[in-house]
């Protein structure tokens, strides 16, 4: 391996972790690249804890001080905040491995998120950090390394040969163990060359996989946080903590922690075969029951179900998993989703030839690099899926922004001497995958405009190759400069809002409340889909404070869940919101009442949504939603169900008899226009903020946010 | 494969086997601290006991359950995280746990209780593993 300079060297005492807290946390700032670095340790007060609680929230508190209002994201200034919560580290219950990143993103130019697995947040709290912040930019690549065990913080120069994923992972694995056993208990942040051009930039962060003896990598994928780490000249961040035991977060109560997780065990035992299969098949097992419900993307979001998906159901995939591994992101997670393809050979590429395990694909990936592009062979995504890690590419905008490049092909919006000799029609496995490659050193001037992103690409497209714009605005499948993930909302109204009424663009983590809304039809409200997307943003970004997975949440239920409660109620999963409250208040030692939750959640919810405003953003104007997410905007996407549209039209009180397809499209969106506005007014409403979207004083008030900062930037717009 | 047998019909559920067991690798005459568990369930005895099937193995995340030269599935604790899945996915009920030790606990067919039993209910046997 490279050699590795040592150009900094802090000690600190590793604070002990009390009832989940360490009650410090870390900043390093690598200047302006001026080689001078600095380190230093501050104290989380009680009213950070009572005000924030943890990961995302301490994440944007911290950040706020970091920034200002005009910061961009390849500002020295900005920088990436990673924070897993009170939770984070508990073994007892599954998935509470869960870590926040929060950073400006180069997409949307306001406050990211971006959530990963992983060992980097349980290990940096038994480091003695709640948080760890990186700011500034070094002149030459670094790592940054946090040894748990010593007390002490490293910043080395190194120029790897490969600055790819999987290599720098694999390398800093083998370089900071002193043996096979020892590779374990270090944990890898990393990026990859797309990310130095690309705003799609993934973060990945390791675990050590003991059986497979090899380093996996779990994403934050979105947002562009591995184009921020980049940008910085960070090559990875590494933290080692050996012999963890879990009892490091030193819980108020062990005996309750132990005897919630092993109930939760047991439970995802005997149901996940006959419920989500995510022990054998991971998220992937959605592919089916999305396309039975016309949700899958399917070429760009035109449709919603493909005569081809047995190619890749959850059989297809269960065949290319490897079987029976504890296939969990962090210690303690039964639900083991985090599959794994083992032996595969690449087939294109630098890495051509080498047999590699691909961690994945998940259902984001399967249906991104997959569906949405018109491509139903499980071999090509699984391909896509170890470069789009290997090179840092998020594969949720990664697929959903060439499914656009395809469209815009299809349509003759850009052709093949724009693409510099590629045909980029949907299904083109072979010149969709050179375009992966060609974006991973920016050479190439058609790939470095993809790697910009679906609202970037609208304008190079339109100012550079003459694309019309205003069907580049009507197709393009994106909110607030993010990329939408894998769900098609057309036909949800309320999921309209679950994605394009979110904080930070349309991604799955605030609400999924499709089967609520459009198959169920527990919504039928306005104020009702209002309060659904009040109630599930708020529970959910709880997860995010506490550092906590959904997915143990509802993709298991209790066998009785549907029995005990109904509709909504069932929905929430109440035995595991339980859950929760009592694993909270058995690490914290601080009784929550899931009133309290939400409360906790609401604060930082709002305080996101005025940082947002400080940066420019937050108001109503921001929160755009292409055609293409309410309705079918071309005619072969009308007439592949031309009844069900017909009915759609009559339910709105337009007759479709004697239409041409063209009128009935254009009626049905400005039916739909309508109801948006109605449904932001309403959700507005329920949210506690004006009309234009910006929290009111009352409700900041109301949440004990009222600080002078947060208070002075949304009085002008009060 | 060595592990222990009970034998339901001979059990009068006295709770001799439990208390030498917990005092033998607890230190503390506690049944739930116990390697086995006898309960009564509606008059007659609900035994657990590890058989030694071994399913634990492939679910722990950290490798820190093998079998010894015995064919017994022992725990490394210095291994282990306490995550308790090998609880949870135990088909017999018979990994148990306490806060007041690191790791879950399991028999490990070392007779202690075989003693202590006074009617004979109990006896470690040895499977050859078949062909």
């Amino acid at each position: 391996m490279e050699q590795m300079k040592l150009l900094a060297e802090w000690k600190y005492t590793p604070a002990k972790v009390h009832r989940g807290y360490a009650r410090q946390y870390l900043s390093v700032d690598l200047g302006k690249k001026d080689g001078v670095f600095t380190c230093e340790t501050h104290p989380v007060s009680d009213e950070m804890i009572e005000k924030f609680t943890g990961g995302r929230g301490f994440g944007l508190r911290i950040l706020w001080d970091k920034v200002t209002p005009s910061s961009k994201w390849n500002d020295a200034e900005n920088a990436i905040i990673i924070s897993g919560g009170p939770v984070c580290g508990i073994t007892q219950y599954p998935g509470t491995g869960k870590t926040y990143s929060v950073f400006l993103s180069p997409l949307t130019d306001q406050t990211y998120n971006s959530n990963a697995g992983g060992y980097f947040g349980p290990f940096l709290k038994a480091s003695g950090f709640d948080a760890f912040s990186v700011s500034g930019k070094a002149e030459r690549d670094v790592v940054i390394y946090i040894d748990g065990d010593e007390g002490a913080v490293r910043v080395y120069e190194w120029a790897p040969e490969n600055r790819n994923s999987y290599f720098v992972t694999e390398a800093l694995h083998d370089h900071f163990s002193e043996n096979e056993d020892d590779k374990r208990n270090i944990s890898v942040v990393s990026s990859g060359e797309a990310a130095e051009h690309s705003w799609w930039g993934a973060m990945n962060f390791s675990f050590y996989d003991p059986r497979r003896r090899v380093a996996r990598l779990k994403q934050a994928g979105r947002g562009g946080g591995g184009t921020v780490l980049r940008d910085k000249k960070i090559i990875a961040l590494v933290v080692k903590k050996r012999d963890f035991s879990g009892k490091e977060n030193d819980p108020a109560d062990l005996a309750s922690l132990q005897k919630i997780g092993a109930k939760l065990h047991l439970e995802i035992r005997q149901n996940d075969d006959t419920q989500s299969l995510m022990r054998k098949v991971g998220t992937a097992h959605l592919n089916l029951v999305m396309n039975d419900y016309d949700l899958l993307p399917v070429n760009n979001f035109k449709f919603g179900r493909s005569e081809d998906i047995h190619n890749i159901d959850p059989d297809a995939y269960e065949k290319l998993f490897t079987q029976g591994y504890a296939d969990g992101c962090w210690y303690g997670c039964s639900m083991a989703c985090a599959k794994a393809v083992d032996g595969y050979e690449i087939a294109t590429g630098p890495d051509k030839g080498k047999k590699v395990t691909v961690d994945g694909p998940e259902y984001e990936t399967a249906a991104s690099l997959g569906s949405n592009v018109g491509i139903f062979d499980p071999l090509w995504t699984i391909e896509t899926n170890y470069y789009a890690d290997h090179y840092a590419l998020d594969t949720i905008s990664l697929g959903t922004g060439l499914a656009f490049v395809c469209e815009c092909y299809e349509l003759g919006l850009i052709n093949k001497e724009h693409t510099n000799g590629l045909e980029l029609k949907f299904g083109a496995k072979d010149d969709l995958l050179e375009l992966i490659h060609r974006m991973m050193d920016g050479k190439d001037e058609f790939a470095a405009a993809v790697g910009k992103g679906i609202r970037k690409m609208k304008e190079i497209f339109s100012e550079k190759y003459g694309a019309d714009r205003s069907v580049m605005e009507r197709i393009g499948m994106e909110g607030q400069g993010l990329e939408v993930s894998q769900y098609r909302c057309q036909e949800s109204v309320a999921q309209w809002g679950g994605y394009f009424l979110t904080l930070k663009g349309p991604q799955h983590d605030e609400a999924w409340v499709i089967f609520m809304d459009m198959v169920n039809k527990q919504l039928p409200t306005f104020e009702d889909k209002a309060e659904a997307l009040f109630y599930f943003p708020n529970f959910r970004l709880w997860f995010s404070l506490a550092g906590i997975c959904k997915l143990p949440w509802n993709d298991v239920e209790p066998s009785d869940n549907r029995i005990r409660y109904r509709g909504i109620e069932a929905a929430k999963v109440p035995e595991h919101v339980q859950n929760y409250l009592d694993i909270y208040t058995a690490v914290t030692g601080k009784p929550l009442s899931k009133e309290e939750m939400i409360l906790q959640s609401e604060r930082v919810y709002n305080y996101e949504r005025v940082f947002n405003l400080r940066m420019g953003k937050g108001t109503r104007e921001w929160h755009n939603i292409p055609d293409r997410a309410l309705g079918p905007v071309f005619p072969d996407e009308w007439n592949v169900r031309a009844d069900y549209f017909d009915g759609r039209l009559r339910e709105a009180g337009i007759a479709p008899e004697g239409l041409p397809v063209e009128e009935k499209i254009v009626k049905l969106l400005e039916y739909r226009r309508k109801e948006w506005e109605k449904l932001v007014d309403a959700v507005y409403k329920r949210r506690g903020w004006n009309a234009n979207g910006v929290p009111t004083l009352e409700t900041l008030k109301r949440l004990g946010i009222d600080f002078p900062e947060v208070v002075e930037v949304v009085k002008p717009h009060q | 494969m060595k592990f222990l047998k009970p034998l339901l019909d001979k059990c009068v559920m006295c709770g001799a086997c439990m208390s030498a067991c917990s005092k033998a690798w607890a230190k503390k005459d506690d049944p739930e601290m116990s390697r086995i568990s006898v309960k009564n369930v509606t008059g007659l005895p609900d035994i657990r006991v590890c058989d030694q099937c071994g399913g634990c193995i492939a679910v722990c995340p950290t490798m820190a359950l093998q079998r010894d030269k015995n064919g017994v599935v022992q725990i490394d604790r210095q291994k282990c995280t306490s995550c308790l899945i090998c609880v949870g996915f135990c088909p017999s009920a018979s990994m148990f746990f306490h806060a007041d030790t690191d790791s879950p606990f399991k028999c490990v067919a070392c007779g202690i209780c075989v003693k202590a039993c006074p009617e004979g209910a109990l006896s470690v046997v040895e499977q050859k593993k078949e062909g």
